[in-house]
């Protein structure tokens, strides 16, 4: 205690505590005085977003949990009677279903930011990898979350999903066995799930407490792809990036309010307010929205193991990512050829999605397996190969050059304009 | 192996019925105009109420609302004595007493609505093996919604040349597959309405439709209301924020 810093902080009792315990010290160190690149655009703020998403998941999902009977002859019903008779109840549940899609809306919005702008690329590769981990982490949470209701789609989704790991030779049908605790989708499935759900959102938030120590160690990533070199280059990210953050998270909220109280439903499927039936099998089996571009990836594939492995692959690549894309340049700002494929895969994911959602036949399956085969050789192909052929673009030589008035290179400087106004 | 084969078979069943769901799908349900939709939109009391009353007289005798209590219809404009008096000409189960024998006593609006079976096979045994479904969530629990909802009802018709009917069965043109257990229940003037409104079969699925509305979302109009404030709020909130922003960074430039 010989070096106490007496005079650090304002607040006594900050202080006391502070001396013992450093949180104080590091609160300030990493959200304070934590220099952001000053040119970052709106796109940087849906990590903030996701991260206020989880924590709004949470705090509902746990009042939730309060009322909610995970026992299959009563789960159905004590939902409705949250949507009935609980104070709020239907506020907390509309919140926490739709936040779950919002929630994955921030999520693909931040990855394909960090696709474009290359915040994959060294030193930020852990950082990244963590954040496909949080991805997979987040789909198998939501999946168990879509199960709790016990409707329809949940009891089928269930029913279908878990299936998947029986494709894997001998290991498959002891996992399924294990993830049913049965012989079939039903009351230990059901209790097991809601134990995981309740536990993998706290396992998602050490992920993420990982993901932003990983990123305060490097550094965020911006628009141009190149480091930040000295403070000319930074802004402090309070009182700048909170309240640019701040701004686009209410901005987000009002999109989020709009799905909650006009169109609660919209993301949901008419069949998850029929009560599970298992000798009743719905006309379309379809997953939630989010998953649909793995689906279609699922069902492209004529045999089942292979449809699975490609399913799983098309999310175990992305770890690859930094080792994948040959280029030394970050930006797409700066890689005019690449720069076109990002655009084809946006799209591609996209049909994809649509793909997942119509029936796998005809003409469908068809655009799934060319979107099928161009995610995977995009990211195996192109990726690799387009690193080393391609002639980016200079880089400017500094972020405050290229950005404030007056300096650097021409071309740099008015396509940095848009974010710097923003 | 067994749940590989389950699961191919479900599969390969979900894809032979989406393609003939496919085919019923082209029939394009007609949209209402609805009190209740859109940002402002409130549920018609009278509507509800109206509907609530050809609830209880006709699709009641088969379609149970189990997850309704009767309190719930103060919010379509019933008074707390009203309430108890149409309770009170509910027989509700209750017990065992003390003699372990369990009782009927008259309903209190704490009740839900009673189902007319007890369970799902006497529905079925006493309605030709078709399951009459709950109405609590119809609205919500079928595509359309309360469109859906009259569509159906004022979708029945003759059988077009070259479809055969299975017994006991109705046409029904907005019905998946078209076969449908339900007869074609609604008749001109089939209610009378307390409130004198004529009883078209137009009127009475629109106001059933807006009732099941009500019923499978009691607090819509709650909800909208207080949509409305909090957007509201968020887009005060999000004006000041973004001229705090252009301010402190206005410095930087």
């Amino acid at each position: 205690m010989a070096q106490a810093q007496a005079t650090k902080f304002k607040n006594p009792l900050v202080n006391w505590i502070d001396s013992r315990l450093p949180i104080f010290t590091m609160l300030d160190h990493e959200y304070n005085h934590y220099p952001m690149p000053r040119n970052v655009n709106y796109l940087w703020a849906f990590g903030a977003i996701a991260g206020i998403m989880l924590v709004i998941m949470i705090a509902t999902g746990l009042f939730l949990a309060m009322q909610y009977s995970s026992h299959t002859s009563l789960a159905f019903d004590s939902v409705e009677r949250i949507m009935r008779d609980v104070n709020y109840g239907w506020l907390l549940r509309y919140v926490h279903a739709n936040g779950a899609s919002m929630f994955f809306i921030a999520v693909y919005i931040h990855m394909f930011r960090g696709l474009y702008y290359g915040s994959y690329k060294a030193p930020r590769e852990i950082l990244w990898i963590l954040g496909v981990i949080i991805f997979l982490v987040m789909m198998g949470t939501a999946f168990m979350g879509y199960v709790l209701p016990w409707g329809q789609m949940s009891f089928w989704g269930a029913t279908v999903i878990t299936n998947l790991f029986s494709a894997f030779p001998i290991v498959g049908d002891p996992i399924v066995t294990l993830l049913w605790g049965g012989f079939s989708v039903d009351n230990p499935t059901l209790n097991r799930f809601f134990a995981l759900h309740f536990l993998l959102p706290f396992v998602l938030l050490g992920l993420v407490i990982l993901h932003t120590a990983a990123l305060h160690v490097c550094g965020s990533n911006n628009p141009l792809g190149i480091d930040a070199k000295g403070p000319q280059d930074t802004v402090p990210f309070n009182p700048y990036v909170t309240v640019k953050d701040g701004f686009a998270v209410v901005i987000f909220m009002i999109v989020y309010a709009a799905f909650v109280f006009f169109m609660p439903n919209y993301m949901g499927h008419p069949d998850n307010y029929i009560p599970a039936n298992p000798l009743v099998t719905p006309a379309h089996i379809v997953p939630e929205w989010y998953f649909l571009p793995f689906y279609a990836i699922l069902r492209a594939i004529p045999d089942k193991l292979g449809g699975v492995i490609a399913m799983f692959g098309s999310i175990a690549l992305l770890m690859a990512l930094p080792w994948l894309d040959t280029s030394k340049v970050r930006s797409c700002k700066f890689r005019p050829i690449y720069r076109q494929f990002f655009w084809i895969l946006a799209i591609d994911a996209l049909v994809l999605g649509y793909a997942g959602a119509m029936p796998a036949e005809g003409a469908w399956l068809i655009i799934a397996r060319v979107g099928t085969f161009y995610y995977f050789f995009h990211f195996l192909v192109l990726l690799p190969v387009l690193g080393k052929l391609e002639r980016p673009r200079p880089l400017p030589n500094s972020i405050s050059e290229s950005v404030l008035k007056g300096g650097g290179r021409v071309a740099a400087g008015a396509a940095a304009k848009p974010m710097e106004k923003a | 192996m067994r749940a590989l084969k389950t699961a191919i078979l479900s599969a390969a069943l979900a894809l032979g019925i989406t393609g003939a769901a496919q085919a019923s799908e082209s029939v394009h349900i007609p949209k209402q105009s609805w009190p209740h939709s859109g940002i402002f939109g409130t549920i018609d009391k009278a509507s509800a109420q109206r509907g609530f009353q050809i609830y209880k007289e006709v699709c009641s005798t088969c379609h149970a609302m189990h997850l309704v209590p009767i309190r719930t219809l103060a919010g379509i404009g019933f008074s707390e004595d009203e309430l108890k008096a149409l309770a009170a000409g509910y027989e509700v189960q209750a017990g065992p007493n003390d003699s372990g024998e369990m009782f009927m006593r008259p309903g209190v609006p704490a009740d839900r609505f009673p189902s007319p079976f007890p369970n799902d096979q006497a529905a079925r045994a006493a309605n030709g093996g078709a399951l009459p479904p709950d109405l609590s969530l119809m609205a919500k629990a079928r595509v359309g919604g309360e469109d859906y909802i009259h569509a159906f009802l004022t979708g029945f018709e003759e059988p077009p040349a070259g479809v055969n009917l299975m017994p006991g069965m109705n046409y029904n043109k907005y019905f998946p597959g078209h076969q449908v257990g339900m007869p074609n229940i609604l008749q001109p003037d089939g209610v009378t309405y307390a409130d004198g409104t004529k009883a078209t079969v137009e009127q009475q699925a629109h106001d059933i439709a807006t009732f099941l509305t009500f019923a499978a979302e009691p607090h819509l109009d709650a909800r909208k209301q207080m949509g409305v404030k909090v957007i509201l709020f968020l887009i005060v909130l999000a004006g000041l924020m973004y001229a705090t922003k252009r301010k402190l960074w206005s410095n930087l430039h």
